[in-house]
């Protein structure tokens, strides 16, 4: 069930579609993503935290092997619910190179919620060498950097077919998925049921990980959305009325003239 | 006493200050008393509107330039920084990246509107070029500003734009060389693109003020085109203007911050959130929305030359409108035959901008080829005929007249002139 608010947002969100994204999604040789009902779509959408704290189990288990995701701090995961112990043992788990110390030594340590997450390869070539030439890309802001957003991150995770569709040539290496422009893919298909066990005894098919990490990855890219949001239906609210009143006293002010 | 100021302020500090720097008196004359015609619409609000947000741009930008850094290496990480560590960073980048769109819109609406009511003609002529010479500036910074942030479409646009300079014949790559400061688009363009970016809005600010010194000497145009023939035709800018054009400015904001707030990335490109990469080419490498239009003059052309040489005409035609529009008339309201041909006008640029937004191949390249002949023809062809061909309508003998609903009105109308008077 849509809700009324979020039927308004995609009326306008729609006028706008119209407009512009056609063309982009033209380009592109996929279909467009189809559109999925988000928390987070809406003037007054916000976050599922419970879906965004499963994606980041998701991202961890199974993209966080090939996929950074640098530009977010641990301390950041506080708002998606996480308490600060929470916090201070998901960084704990990994090992940071610090330094130099005072003798001009490098040395590892434990991290730290002031610190990022930490880069599956130490640079992009080294990332190209271990996967044949594709880079894996950072994914801190996955959903910004591509036409269609969520949508298209889910419909790609979804995407995936064994074989790609009668009469098409298989490519050596590559993966065909409905979405991806031009359909071959260098990442093999990387969800599939049960991969991963959800604490909360969610089921894990592989639509309820494309759901939860896409979740968690839009958060990540835009985690200013909700407040963003929040501050525009006030300070839009707050123009309404002052327009209303000011639309007043300009009656009031040119009623005097004869026109 | 001699030399100072005859201030009429009765308050003794103001009149103090006003006696020796007579700034409150030029306030009162410019913005207060100053006549305007009493029947401008809410078309007559948008240069009000461009000012505003250049001063919105230009506060958040002065913002935004504590926390960038114009390196290659650090320029995409500190604009993401800003976003994500810098309080409110996210609203001050969406107000400044959006605010050049607005920016675009208003002063489009207001070019138009000129055209529309020949606010271009005798005598506002170095008004109206002023506003074009706005145009050109804010193009370059709007440009330069785009490159900044040091994305994909940052990269790959300054690529494509600085390279038409190539097109210049002998000295073309020598030119483009001295663009760079290099030999690719790097580090050098990058720094000097933020040091022009910084400067150039100063700039406008200087020219916007020259624009308003000659308005205030004119004073506007109106929708009749007819100047004021005395008081009873006039009405001073406060409160009358003041309001209303406050009025205009609050919807205006509304528009603004649907998008600042809801939707701050349409009118951007989502490749600009991938960071630059010289050795990965866009599949589609587009400019800004507001660029569009010219993007497709320029690639209507088959030869570079050619399209790079249209693509600058078309902008800079614009300054000598005011010789090629040879009737006397200045409104549209008044020149039935005039008007189809400023709406297909206005139709054509809309078709180039979608166009210009298309890949360059199929039915986009003939239709880029029929916006840009009849953009040029609209200024070549039509404009000086139609002065002489035309037949205007009857103008009215006054404003007041006019908006008393007295005096020959065209059309229905014109059957019962006098005796309402």
């Amino acid at each position: 069930m849509r809700t009324p608010r979020s039927i308004l947002g995609g009326l306008f969100g729609a006028a706008l579609a119209a407009g512009l994204a056609a063309p982009v999604f033209a380009a592109g040789e996929a279909p467009p993503p189809p559109r999925q009902a988000w928390s987070f779509s809406g003037v007054f959408g916000t976050f599922d935290r419970a879906a965004a704290q499963r994606g980041l189990l998701v991202y961890k288990q199974v993209c966080a092997s090939c996929h950074g995701l640098t530009r977010v701090a641990y301390r950041n995961l506080a708002a998606i619910g996480f308490s600060d112990d929470e916090i201070r043992s998901l960084a704990a788990e990994i090992t940071v190179v610090d330094g130099p110390n005072d003798d001009g030594e490098m040395f590892e340590r434990p991290g730290r919620p002031s610190d990022r997450f930490k880069a599956p390869y130490p640079n992009e070539k080294a990332a190209r060498a271990a996967n044949n030439g594709a880079y894996p890309v950072d994914l801190s802001l996955i959903t910004k950097a591509r036409a269609g957003g969520a949508d298209y991150l889910y419909a790609l995770l979804t995407g995936y077919r064994d074989d790609p569709p009668p009469g098409v040539q298989a490519l050596e290496g590559m993966h065909w998925n409905e979405y991806f422009p031009g359909h071959w893919i260098a990442m093999a298909r990387p969800l599939y049921d049960d991969q991963v066990e959800y604490p909360d005894g969610t089921k894990a098919t592989t639509e309820q990980m494309a759901w939860d990490v896409t979740t968690f990855l839009a958060w990540a890219a835009q985690p200013y959305l909700e407040q963003q949001r929040q501050i525009g239906v006030r300070a839009i609210l707050f123009l309404l009325v002052l327009a209303g009143l000011t639309y007043g006293v300009k009656r009031r002010v040119w009623a005097d003239l004869k026109h | 006493m001699v030399g100072l100021h005859k201030s009429e302020f009765r308050n003794p500090v103001v009149r103090w200050i006003d006696e020796r720097l007579p700034v409150f008196t030029l306030m009162d004359k410019e913005y207060s008393k100053f006549p305007v015609p009493r029947n401008l619409t809410y078309m007559w609000s948008f240069g009000g509107m461009a000012m505003v947000i250049l001063m919105t741009i230009i506060i958040t930008g002065v913002f935004l330039a504590m926390h960038y850094i114009p390196h290659t290496a650090h320029a995409f990480d500190s604009v993401e920084r800003i976003m994500r560590d810098v309080n409110y960073g996210w609203l001050i980048r969406y107000l400044h990246s959006n605010g050049a769109s607005m920016f675009f819109i208003v002063v489009y609406i207001h070019t138009f509107r000129g055209l529309y009511y020949g606010s271009y003609k005798h005598p506002r002529e170095l008004l109206w070029i002023l506003g074009v010479l706005i145009l050109l500036l804010m193009m370059a910074t709007a440009f330069m500003g785009y490159v900044l942030p040091w994305g994909q479409m940052s990269f790959w646009g300054a690529t494509v734009i600085t390279n038409l300079f190539s097109a210049v014949p002998f000295v073309g790559e020598s030119v483009v060389t001295w663009l760079w400061g290099g030999f690719s688009v790097d580090n050098p363009t990058l720094t000097r693109f933020y040091s022009l970016h910084y400067l150039l809005p100063f700039a406008i600010v200087g020219v916007v003020f020259l624009h308003i010194v000659a308005l205030h000497i004119t004073s506007s145009n109106n929708p009749l085109g007819v100047e004021p023939k005395g008081p009873q035709d006039t009405i001073p800018f406060h409160p009358y203007m003041t309001i209303k054009d406050t009025f205009a400015l609050l919807l205006f904001f509304i528009f603004y911050f649907v998008f600042v707030f809801f939707y701050p990335n349409y009118l951007g490109h989502p490749d600009n959130y991938i960071p630059a990469d010289p050795l990965v080419t866009p599949a589609h490498i587009v400019p800004e929305w507001y660029f569009l239009p010219f993007y497709a003059i320029l690639r209507a052309v088959p030869d570079k030359l050619g399209g790079v040489v249209l693509m600058f005409a078309s902008i800079l035609i614009l300054f000598v409108v005011p010789w090629l529009d040879t009737s006397p008339v200045r409104s549209m309201k008044f020149r039935p035959l005039a008007r189809p041909f400023f709406w297909t006008f206005v139709a054509s640029c809309l078709l180039l901008g979608y166009c210009g937004a298309m890949p360059a191949e199929g039915i986009w390249v003939p239709l880029s080829r029929v916006g840009t002949a009849y953009y040029f023809a609209y200024f070549l062809v039509v404009l000086p005929l139609l002065g002489k061909l035309e037949k205007p309508l009857p103008l009215p003998t006054s404003i007041t007249e006019r908006v008393l609903g007295g005096g020959p009105v065209p059309a229905a109308a014109a059957a019962k002139p006098m005796e309402k008077a």
